[in-house]
């Protein structure tokens, strides 16, 4: 063998482990179609101390997504959860990467009893459900509270919590925390400049204007994930319309994104575009970047979710006060207050339908849902849950408090939208490329709503994706 | 030897070729019956649909956008990289003239041998995040400088007519290194006389490196050419750190397509392995194209 006919062979060997990417599919089919593989193996005796059924030395399994919230507040549920139950073994895994730690053991029917399914790995909801890999967490709704007196789980929820995580009427996915979705603004910059956060969107504009005059940027966003944009286009629209705005959105209606709402909040935003009000370069940084450039005061607003405080903790200069607002009112003719903003559920916790311990997952929600689990969770990252009132007796930071204000102040007016749930790559990739394109200046806002229209008739026409309808 | 020759072949040849079958050809093989189905990877609920995932990827506008890039990538990738492989390897090895020293490389070869080499020993997410930082439209070092010698300074990553070229720079630069030494290595091979004999000629160093260097290295440049061509059908990693195949699919590439489809924001397995089988007839069908045009009498020495 020559030389020649070494550097060939080699090169045959590389090109059959070529594409690093290549064919990802693994261990694929799994157990030879065979349906009845895995499932609830533990059962124990219902009773009034144990409504759920479950049975006490059963191994719970439990994977968290290590993320900004970290795997320390769940070993301090789990430790909850041994405590009343001493001989159940647990196995706690933290991960960043959920979809591929999980994907075969999903095929193989093993899958573990609790999985936190969040971060950038998520496993699409929309193919899990149609799958009916989740199980039903309705069980759970009904039982009584751990540690609130009287009540069932339900009634100790936040409204809407529910709502977000069912799907076709099952409530399949209990997202523990909530989450505010707003404008931020440094408390402090606004103080030492004189500025007020403006209640209308001629006011806005003119602080704008104000704020570009003193030499700051009114404005930043995440150029590399602009969807965070969309949350305040949305917002604004829905403020003027009314929630159906948002519902015709998350129902793939024909048009519900070119809606007379859709079009109003477009145009208004198109101002910060047109005016040059966000800090220059922003298209071209990250989500870290942007909310560094805006903790280094190099820009006044930006536009995101509550858990940007403990996001930007290392960061944030001393006696920076971030605090949030809800967007501002188009006009007088807007349909909800100024008042109102975007609250939902986040942070999504599932059991798989093939749970071996599903009785025991089901409980060790309702640990973190007791009041002791929620208030240790905030106490430890600075996050409110879905537990109403878990707040009280814990002293929170000053950007969480600000949150607390507005979500009250917000109250029955508060709206959602679920679209991002239903159909991930619709909020992921589509809307995130026009707001892409519309914020940095490259398109119009007719060819902004005709963007995400197209969108979201893709993924009505695709008969692959299942649909769900949101009442 | 005679008898002991086969226990020591199997024994040396056995276990890897066990592991790469299953590890590399058994997913591989997987991959071909995944594609005829609608799979949606998280049950063992699989239908049957024939080549309608084919018939799928062939009207998938945004799939066509990728496999434009990477035809784009595919000529520029192997081209820039081994041009500027070859320059730095033939300065290293035969660009010094001083002296009667002969056939040396310029001053300080040795440290820049080692410099060229340092983004090998790099993973390719670091190389990713440093270049973001590189990038960075206010704070970082490109524009810095840009700005500090009065040029405009555009945002990269962030602008679709420069996001897909500023991650091709990041390629080349990255692979340059690699082939600076895989060339390197193979100069040296060069008798030395040859090279004398052609300074003796009076030949310039252009003369010299395409009439002598370039038909002796042949085999080596035809391997790197394949080499690179297969990591221009790819360029997952990168492009997926940097850019995520933005802003407007603009840097989209067909291996982050299909990991979009499985594992980003939807879970379709059977059109991902749709998409993969296609990738692998295309990088199959690259490679035997690229040796087939390289083919050439080997040049022997002694």
């Amino acid at each position: 063998m020559n030389r020649r006919e070494i550097l060939r062979r080699t090169a045959a060997a590389g090109l059959l482990a070529a594409p690093a990417t290549g064919l990802l599919t693994g261990c694929a089919l799994g157990g030879g179609g065979d349906e009845e593989s895995g499932g609830e193996t533990y059962v124990g005796t219902k009773s009034e101390q144990n409504p759920l059924g479950v049975k006490e030395d059963a191994p719970l399994e439990v994977v968290i997504f290590n993320g900004g919230f970290g795997e320390e507040y769940a070993k301090s549920h789990e430790a909850m959860y041994t405590e009343r139950y001493p001989k159940a073994q647990i196995k706690h895994s933290a991960t960043q990467e959920i979809n591929k730690t999980l994907q075969p053991r999903f095929v193989d029917g093993t899958p573990p009893d609790v999985v936190n399914n969040s971060g950038a790995g998520q496993i699409d909801f929309n193919g899990l459900v149609s799958q009916n890999a989740l199980a039903d967490l309705g069980e759970l709704l009904d039982a009584p509270s751990l540690d609130i007196p009287g009540k069932t789980v339900r009634q100790t929820l936040l409204p809407g919590a529910v709502d977000v995580g069912s799907y076709d009427g099952r409530f399949l996915v209990l997202n523990y925390t909530y989450t505010v979705y707003g404008i931020w603004y440094s408390t402090k910059l606004f103080a030492d400049r004189g500025w007020a956060y403006p209640k209308t969107w001629d006011d806005h504009i003119a602080l704008c204007r104000e704020i570009k005059a003193a030499g700051i940027a009114p404005w930043t966003y995440a150029g590399k994930h602009p969807r965070y944009m969309s949350w305040p286009v949305i917002a604004t629209a829905v403020k003027f319309g009314g929630p159906d705005v948002a519902k015709a959105i998350d129902n793939l209606e024909p048009n519900a994104w070119k809606s007379e709402a859709m079009k109003a909040a477009a145009d208004a935003w198109y101002q910060i575009v047109k005016d040059g009000y966000i800090l220059s370069g922003s298209p071209g940084l990250d989500h870290v970047q942007s909310q560094t450039a805006w903790c280094q005061g190099k820009a006044a607003f930006i536009s995101c979710g509550s858990w940007l405080e403990s996001e930007q903790k290392n960061v944030t200069p001393p006696g920076f006060n971030m605090s949030v607002a809800p967007t501002p009112s188009l006009g007088s003719g807007d349909k909800l207050p100024f008042e109102a903003l975007r609250g939902t559920a986040g942070e999504p916790f599932m059991v798989p339908a093939k749970a071996k311990n599903r009785a025991g997952g089901l409980d060790y929600f309702r640990t973190m849902l007791s009041m002791k689990g929620a208030q240790d969770f905030t106490r430890r990252v600075s996050s409110l849950t879905v537990v109403a009132g878990s707040t009280q007796g814990v002293e929170l930071p000053f950007g969480l408090s600000s949150v607390v204000k507005a979500l009250d102040a917000s109250g029955a007016n508060g709206f959602n939208w679920v679209y991002n749930n239903y159909y991930r790559k619709l909020e992921r990739e589509l809307v995130d490329a026009a707001c892409g394109e519309f914020f940095s200046g490259r398109s119009t806002p007719a060819d902004f709503l005709e963007a995400c229209q197209k969108g979201a008739d893709q993924i009505a026409a695709d008969s692959s994706i299942k649909k769900y309808k949101r009442a | 030897m005679k008898h002991g020759k086969y226990p020591l072949i199997i024994t040396f040849l056995v276990p890897p070729l066990l592991l790469y079958g299953l590890f590399v050809l058994w997913p591989y093989l997987q991959a071909f019956p995944i594609a005829g189905t609608d799979w949606l990877g998280y049950s063992s609920d699989i239908n049957f649909v024939g080549l309608d995932n084919f018939a799928t990827l062939v009207r998938d506008g945004y799939l066509w956008n990728a496999v434009k890039n990477n035809a784009i990538l595919l000529v520029l990738l192997p081209v820039l990289t081994i041009v500027l492989g070859l320059f730095f390897a033939t300065m290293l090895n035969t660009g010094g003239r001083r002296g009667r020293a002969g056939v040396v490389g310029v001053r300080g070869s040795s440290v820049y041998r080692l410099v060229y080499f340092f983004p090998q020993v790099l993973s390719v997410v670091i190389i990713a995040l440093l270049w973001k930082e590189v990038y960075h439209p206010n704070n970082g070092l490109l524009n810095a400088t840009l700005r500090g010698i009065g040029l405009p300074a555009p945002t990269w990553l962030g602008d679709p007519r420069t996001a897909f070229w500023a991650v091709l720079a990041v390629m080349v630069w990255s692979s340059v290194g690699f082939y600076v030494v895989l060339f390197g290595a193979a100069m040296q091979a060069i008798p030395r006389d040859i090279y004398e004999a052609v300074m003796l000629d009076g030949a310039s160093r252009w003369t010299t490196l395409r009439k002598v260097t370039i038909p002796l290295l042949w085999d080596t440049v035809q391997v790197a050419w394949i080499y690179l061509a297969i990591a221009a059908l790819d360029g997952f990693i990168l492009i997926q750190q940097m850019t995520d195949g933005g802003p407007n699919h603009s840097s989209d590439v067909i291996g982050l397509r299909m990991y979009n489809t499985a594992f980003g924001s939807e879970t379709k397995f059977g059109y991902a392995s749709a998409i993969g089988v296609v990738m692998f007839f295309l990088t199959l069908s690259v490679a035997v194209l690229a040796l087939r045009a390289a083919r050439r009498e080997r040049i022997e020495y002694s």
